[in-house]
């Protein structure tokens, strides 16, 4: 089997424009729906209480709800979860009764309409925690950021290091744009998947730079300009590109599927950004180099002379 | 050409063998256990303790699976539930309120598995079920404590060196202020204070007379530090009491303390014994021989209490007055020391109002005996009974007598459990039900073997007998994984199942990369030998810079990540090491063995390697 049979180099970077369009567009709708709509933060994030609970029957959620307000708590939210049995009561945090005593006050109330209801889960979480993950979160993404520009910039040249971030940066946007407009619930492990993708997309890139790299040292590439180089290197790492991208989806959806609730949003993270990957270091991270103005100087002046690069 | 030196071989076999070796436990599953723990350092638990578990439990016709010490604790294992709780009322029955008695499940293991401490992971709450909370201490309230104490001492100094001062207010957080009469009185107040209360720093303001003095700064860290240590030895003292197996309370960060009781499912009674407060009394001992013998015969006098009092040689029987002089309260700190003999002492640091009380008691009470109580779960217990020599003042209290170091060490713990040193908030809980853990590990289990069937049967498709070998590697790297995991004893939590099979997916990368490199080799008419050997030679360069960037994320995640977030993390970065090794050493290996011997290769089985007509 050979999935890949192309015989000509495929004209990638005269796709540029178009590609450009499309990424810009997405990510505009991305930063758009950001702050239109806003993540759904989980209660790690915002501080609360959130509940799990399974009925022997089918629930009945509005009775629940009537309940649950009868608390005069604020905004609380009951919702059915995965199945009509199990349900997820999240309560905001009140001031005043800090120490949790919510949950045993809500399973008393539960109790009372139906004695068979079980807790299966409870977490809670004060003000000041949320703050300090934003705060660490952002933190995390920068630092990866930052090293990852430091060690491609190390390896192999700035223009590249910037056009690898800025694609991978793309897809987080874009990530965080899909949570935001199917107000998925954004959790500390949707946080995980999404630096997973940031550190995993650079992959991608890294392995088209390194055969960018390699052809700008072939003879037989001598007489071509940079866009070939590139439409060439592509071209080469098609074939690795699908069928590792494919490997890793067909895991990330084994989760997605099997993974039951709580891995639901990890894997959709993942996901969408295994495909916005695969996406956008080829036809983000290679225009933005050759817009950068990379060349077959910068390459070979900086490079060792034994590194090789593959595929 | 392609053959590795035989030490390439036996290091790569015994990676795999050892790794092997330690994924092995995790396959066993575990049998239900009695764990023993004793209380106090002063109780041991040992090979006498054990002897007389075997004696009880072999009268009531039970009959254990295995029995020992693992370092202060014993272990008695059972072949089911129902033997194990009725073994359990049997050895609480027997040894009494001095040990802690939990439920726990021990490994299945074969013996010489735990010999090599080859244990099954070590899985999280989500998996296993459990309480989680996150504590922080209220460190204003830890120094609000602390600038109280030293308001007393300030006038207890001025007073014994006859110094005349007007009042003394705090000022600020850290900061008191002494008004004084005169130049005289405030230059030989601060001499006198500079001397006896060094971690403060004075500031004599001559216009005013007034002395301000504020806590230096080591002291405040000091304070905090001391406030959260206390808290956690508090905890521990209250945790005991819920006959958790393996709980874990442990500072995070500079004023959080995070406890963990895995198996507990009633969160409101660990709530409210974690939370609760004060619980010392002092009160006065009837050593009056008619009323003892009164109590003793089962008509105790109206107004009197008969106890337990906790010694060396057991309970014995003591009786108290019902009025409570002093309650713990009132106590600012007690440890363990020496007194002027050299023998064991508790040092007891009383507040204000407490020294005052204490004062007056012992001055009418000399020659008698006073008993220190400590209530527990509705239970009073005299922890000691200290006669009374003379009066007692300043609220400093020395209890001595005949104590050994350890025995001085329970009691200071016992009367510093009585109290938090600050109070503290509950802000985080996760309670995870035991079948909702249960669910989690199927779930985790399912998704990564589907994912690893799919893979695994695509990459024999498309690869052939390279196919093969690349699930080969990437079923030593799983097993490198699980055994490095098992190891280090670290967390296993959802997410870092959910690593392992991310790990995975993004491992087979490696593997495609040198295949697809091969094959391009071959697509350029180079003989099988050397195809072979430039893709892994060409591939290893990629390998590494894009596992670097990787790692690079995954670090950044286990630094800032707390939580669920870190539990990924570790999974993820181990695992990014182990498929480094897997991909390119032991599929390399394979190779090697399947193909390297032959020297005249015509063909490998890569799948089918086109080529373009028109070259």
């Amino acid at each position: 089997m050979e999935f890949f049979r192309i015989k000509r180099d495929i004209p990638f970077m005269s796709y540029g424009k178009v590609t450009t369009l499309i990424s810009l567009v997405t990510f505009i709708l991305a930063v758009v729906f950001l702050f239109t709509k806003g993540l759904n933060l989980s209660v790690e994030f915002t501080g609360g209480t959130v509940m799990e609970v399974q009925y022997q029957q089918a629930a009945n959620l509005p009775d629940i709800r009537h309940r649950v307000d009868g608390l005069k708590l604020g905004e609380v939210q009951v919702q059915s979860l995965g199945t009509s049995r199990d349900v997820m009561i999240r309560l905001p945090n009140k001031p005043g009764t800090n120490s949790g005593k919510l949950s045993e006050q809500v399973m008393g109330l539960l109790k009372a309409g139906d004695a068979g209801v079980q807790l299966r889960k409870v977490e809670f979480v004060g003000p000041s925690v949320g703050e300090e993950l934003v705060t660490h979160g952002l933190t995390a993404i920068a630092l990866v950021c930052l090293g990852i520009v430091l060690y491609l910039a190390l390896r192999f040249e700035w223009r590249l290091a910037v056009s690898a971030i800025i694609a991978n940066m793309h897809d987080v946007v874009i990530i965080l744009g899909c949570f935001a407009f199917f107000q998925w619930e954004f959790s500390l492990t949707v946080l995980a998947g999404v630096l997973a993708v940031l550190g995993y997309s650079v992959n991608e890139s890294v392995v088209v730079f390194d055969r960018i790299r390699e052809n700008f040292r072939r003879p037989a590439m001598r007489g071509k300009g940079t866009a070939e180089v590139i439409d060439n290197a592509i071209t080469a790492t098609m074939s690795r590109t699908f069928i590792t991208h494919g490997s890793t989806e067909t895991m990330v959806l084994s989760m997605l599927i099997f993974g039951g609730p709580a891995l639901h949003g990890f894997a959709m993270a993942l996901t969408i950004g295994i495909v916005f990957g695969i996406y956008s270091s080829v036809l983000v991270a290679s225009p933005l180099a050759l817009a950068l103005g990379t060349k077959r100087e910068h390459m070979i002046k900086i490079v060792k002379p034994k590194e090789e690069a593959v595929v | 050409m392609n053959r590795f030196p035989i030490w390439k071989y036996l290091l790569i076999a015994l990676a795999l063998i050892t790794s092997a070796i330690y994924t092995l436990p995790n396959f066993f599953g575990e049998t239900p256990a009695v764990q023993g723990s004793s209380s106090r350092q002063s109780i041991p638990v040992d090979a006498a303790l054990m002897a007389r578990i075997e004696d009880t439990l072999k009268q009531q016709g039970i009959a254990p699976q295995g029995i020992f010490l693992d370092g202060n604790s014993l272990k008695v294992r059972f072949k089911d539930p129902d033997t194990q709780i009725k073994a359990r009322d049997a050895i609480q029955q027997l040894l009494g309120d001095n040990y802690i008695i939990a439920l726990n499940l021990l490994p299945a293991s074969p013996d010489w598995l735990t010999r090599l401490h080859a244990n099954p992971m070590f899985l999280g709450l989500d998996l296993r079920g459990g309480v989680h909370f996150l504590l922080e201490v209220d460190m204003k309230a830890a120094v609000d404590k602390t600038m109280e104490r030293y308001s007393a001492d300030i006038r207890r100094e001025l007073r014994s060196a006859k110094i005349r001062y007007g009042n003394i207010k705090r000022s600020g957080d850290t900061t008191l202020e002494v008004q004084l009469r005169d130049e005289a009185t405030l230059s030989s107040a601060a001499d006198q204070l500079a001397r006896t209360l060094p971690t403060l720093s004075f500031n004599a303001d001559k216009a005013s007379n007034r002395l301000t003095l504020t806590l230096k700064p080591e002291e405040i860290t000091r304070i905090q530090g001391d406030a959260v240590k206390q808290n956690i030895t508090t905890l521990h003292n209250r945790v005991n009491e819920l006959g958790v197996a393996e709980p874990v309370i442990q500072q995070a960060g500079p004023s959080r303390i995070v406890v963990q009781l895995p198996g507990v499912q009633d969160t409101a009674k660990a709530k409210d014994i974690l939370g609760r407060t004060a619980t010392l009394q002092v009160r006065m001992v009837e050593d009056d021989s008619a009323k003892m013998a009164e109590a003793l015969a089962g008509n105790t006098p109206a107004g009197y209490d008969l106890l337990d009092e906790l010694t060396a040689q057991g309970p014995q029987k003591i009786l108290v007055k019902k009025d409570v002089e002093l309650t713990g309260d009132n106590i600012n700190d007690a440890q363990a020391g020496f007194d002027e003999n050299g023998g064991a002492a508790v040092h007891i640091n009383l507040d204000a109002a407490g020294a005052a009380i204490f004062r007056d008691v012992t001055a009418q009470n000399i020659g008698k005996r006073m008993a220190m109580i400590l209530v527990e779960k509705g239970k009073a217990e005299v922890v000691t009974a200290p006669v009374i020599r003379s009066e007692i003042g300043g609220g400093r209290v020395q209890i001595s007598g005949s104590m050994n170091p350890a025995e001085a060490n329970d009691t200071a713990l016992l009367l510093r459990a009585g109290s938090l040193a600050a109070p503290m908030n509950i802000i985080e809980e996760r309670t995870v039900g035991p079948s909702l853990g249960k669910e989690n590990i199927e779930k985790g289990f399912h998704s990564t073997m589907w994912g690893f069937a799919a893979i695994a049967v695509f990459m024999m498709l498309y690869y052939g007998v390279f196919g093969v070998i690349s699930v080969i590697s990437l079923a030593a790297n799983l097993f490198m994984l699980v055994a490095i995991l098992s190891m280090l004893q670290a967390t296993l939590t959802l997410p870092g199942i959910a690593a392992i099979a991310l790990t995975l997916g993004m491992a087979i990368d490696a593997n495609v990369l040198i295949n697809e490199r091969i094959r391009e080799e071959l697509r350029n008419g180079i003989p099988p030998q050397s195809a072979i050997n430039a893709g892994y030679g060409h591939a290893w360069a990629t390998i590494l810079d894009s596992n670097v960037t990787t790692l690079i994320a995954g670090l950044a995640l286990l630094i800032f990540g707390s939580g669920p977030v870190r539990g990924f993390a570790v999974v993820h970065c181990l695992g990014i090491l182990t498929s480094m090794f897997s991909a390119v050493l032991v599929s390399r290996a394979v190779v090697n063995l399947w193909y390297g011997r032959r020297r005249r290769l015509a063909s490998v089985s890569i799948g089918q390697v086109w080529k373009p007509e028109t070259k």
